[in-house]
């Protein structure tokens, strides 16, 4: 187990090199910083001194390898548009999209576990096919007008719900809705899959044979192994909810690191764009790597092979 | 059923030994209603997509300050004359939806088939070669795989400047990893198959090997894999332009005309409902085509 987290956790660190030295080229190939820096009325001077002052006509190598280092101790550098530590932006920032993103992953699991499940209990009844068409259409209805149709209908027409801030709440109710049910149709899937394989395995007719209640059957035996793939997908997908976090935290104007970056990408605002990616790519590496390990700790095959 | 017609219509002996392969597989493909009803509506789509220049009532492009937000046909003031209403700029909405459509599948296909020969390059390459090359690929997906798309497209667009050609090329060179994931799978299946080693003994050439071999026996997972892509570009094409960083106006994309009417949407709601509606259906069937795509052509994987 040991030796397998150790090389997890390798692996995990390359991936985390790897990201950002693509982000950074990314950045610096897709445009001249300086130019974007100084302005649409800068001079050629202005646009000079900019690149002098931060260092920007170093060579690519020299300025990655000043920035990695200042980055693993904490230190994004200074927004030019805030002038304010990155760091110190993004810690303000992250928790609203923290709570943001495990309220829609709550949703998303709320829902399509038990669908799953249902689903499975009885395959090509009703109950499959209304489950299976909640996936189809789900996979299909863009967020960001599912978004807005829940702001007309529950924030206009009805008044249920604040259409945008982050005063209560409630401000999160729509914006976890419009987030997590993207993930909903492949978490049923999953589920329902999985399910549908561990109910006609032996040690379930054990189960039922040896007399267990079927509620036991299915919660203390079926589920719980039907649950393991749905660990790794549930961090994917978190990951991937973080990622499409900008277009939803844009539109309900929640102060996330999303709306930040929409924010920084309209300013030019490098090294603030360049801390989110990062960020978020992290973030999603340290999710699959603990997914990765709970899996090796649920499931004994894995760590071995 | 009655035995008359039963003995009425016998079949031929030919009929019952062996189906030809191609009446199989049209009467799955119409016994499957998902990809009946899903690949109607898709041709619908394109036609309307390709024939736009005909079909479209007005100029998409023709501005009438004096005509701004007529209410479509079903409203309390719609008139046949402009059958959608028109948007902020007095513009035919219909027209408008018609090369709406042209922008969503161009961007779609033309990102699939970057993605998809990217894709499909390092996933038969790691899945065929396997050992070094394969943890080198698999590296560089879950490399792709950590960074954001959305955010990351948009950063780049925004970076660049943003037109049709590149949201295309970003989208294209974002979007490879189902390709690589799925394509990876498929071959290392195919790779231990007794025709592979047959072809090896043979003498055949890693090239020969891997398009005459390999290629036909993944191309039903290809085929799969590339129509979900092409939903995938849409979706994303649309949230790119809804941002404001996609497709620039005055050029029509539905993703573009949500975000025009979002000013709007209180009070004539029909103004994002209608372009949204219309994504949600071509995300919709270009998904049902693929999900039967995937039925009829491997039953076994049904679940």
């Amino acid at each position: 187990m040991l030796f397998y987290a150790l090389k997890r956790f390798g692996v995990a660190i390359l991936v985390a090199v790897a990201v950002s030295i693509v982000t950074f080229s990314l950045l610096r190939f897709s445009g001249d910083p300086a130019a974007a820096m100084a302005g649409e009325s800068a001079t050629e001077e202005d646009i000079e001194y900019v690149r002098k002052h931060y260092g920007l006509d170093r060579p690519l190598p020299v300025q990655y390898a000043d920035w990695a280092v200042k980055a693993m101790q904490g230190d994004f550098g200074e927004s030019i548009y805030l002038k304010r530590a990155v760091s110190g932006i993004l810690a303000d920032r992250a928790p609203t999209t923290m709570i943001l993103g495990a309220l829609s992953l709550s949703f998303a699991l709320i829902l399509a576990i038990p669908l799953g499940v249902l689903a499975a209990m009885f395959p090509n009844t009703l109950v499959d096919r209304v489950a299976l068409g909640i996936a189809v259409i789900g996979q299909a209805l863009p967020s960001f007008f599912f978004a807005l149709i829940m702001i007309i209908v529950f924030g206009v027409w009805l008044r249920w719900l604040p259409i945008s801030g982050h005063a209560s709440w409630l401000n999160f109710i729509m914006p976890s809705i419009a987030l997590g049910y993207y993930a909903t149709p492949a978490i049923m899937r999953l589920t329902r899959a999985g399910m549908m394989d561990v109910m006609s395995s032996d040690y379930i007719r054990t189960a039922r044979a040896k007399g267990l209640k079927p509620r036991v059957v299915l919660f203390k035996h079926a589920l719980r192994n039907a649950i393991i793939p749905v660990v790794s997908l549930s961090a994917v997908q978190l990951g991937f909810m973080l990622g499409g976090s900008i277009v939803i935290e844009t539109i309900f104007s929640l102060n996330g690191l999303g709306n930040l970056a929409w924010q920084s990408i309209q300013r030019s605002d490098f090294e603030v764009m360049q801390a989110i990616v990062l960020t978020i790519a992290s973030f999603y590496i340290l999710l699959t790597f603990l997914a990765d390990l709970l899996n090796a700790f649920l499931d004994p095959r894995i760590r071995v092979s | 059923m009655a035995n008359g017609t039963v003995a009425a219509k016998l079949p031929s002996a030919q009929e019952i030994l062996e189906p030809s392969a191609s009446s199989l597989l049209l009467k799955r493909v119409f016994g499957h209603a998902g990809m009946t009803i899903g690949g109607g509506v898709l041709l619908f789509i394109f036609l309307i997509a390709i024939l736009a220049p005909l079909l479209a009532p007005h100029d998409p492009f023709d501005q009438d300050l004096s005509k701004r937000f007529l209410d479509p046909v079903w409203g309390a003031k719609g008139t046949w004359l402009h059958p959608l209403g028109t948007d902020g700029f007095g513009r035919d909405y219909l027209s408008r939806m018609m090369f709406g459509a042209q922008t969503s599948l161009l961007i779609g296909f033309a990102a699939m088939l970057i993605s998809g020969v990217i894709g499909t390059a390092l996933g038969v390459a790691a899945g065929y070669f396997g050992g070094r090359v394969d943890m080198i690929i698999t590296f560089i997906i879950t490399t792709r795989l950590a960074m954001p798309v959305i955010l990351v497209a948009l950063v780049v667009v925004a970076l660049i400047g943003s037109s049709l050609n590149i949201v295309i090329w970003v989208l294209g060179l974002l979007i490879w990893d189902r390709f690589a994931v799925v394509m990876r799978a498929t071959t290392q299946q195919v790779r231990s198959m007794d025709y592979i080693a047959a072809a090896k003994a043979l003498g055949c050439s890693t090239t020969r090997i891997i398009f005459t071999e390999i290629m036909p026996n993944v191309a039903n997972a290809l085929i799969v894999v590339a129509t979900l892509e092409v939903a995938h570009a849409v979706l994303l094409e649309a949230a790119l332009s809804f941002l404001g960083l996609g497709v620039q106006p005055p050029t029509p994309s539905w993703g573009l005309m949500i975000s025009e009417g979002k000013g709007m949407m209180f009070f004539k709601a029909w103004v994002i409902a209608i372009p949204g509606f219309a994504l949600f259906m071509l995300v919709l069937c270009i998904n049902l085509m693929g999900d039967g795509i995937r039925d009829v052509t491997a039953p076994e994987n049904r679940n």
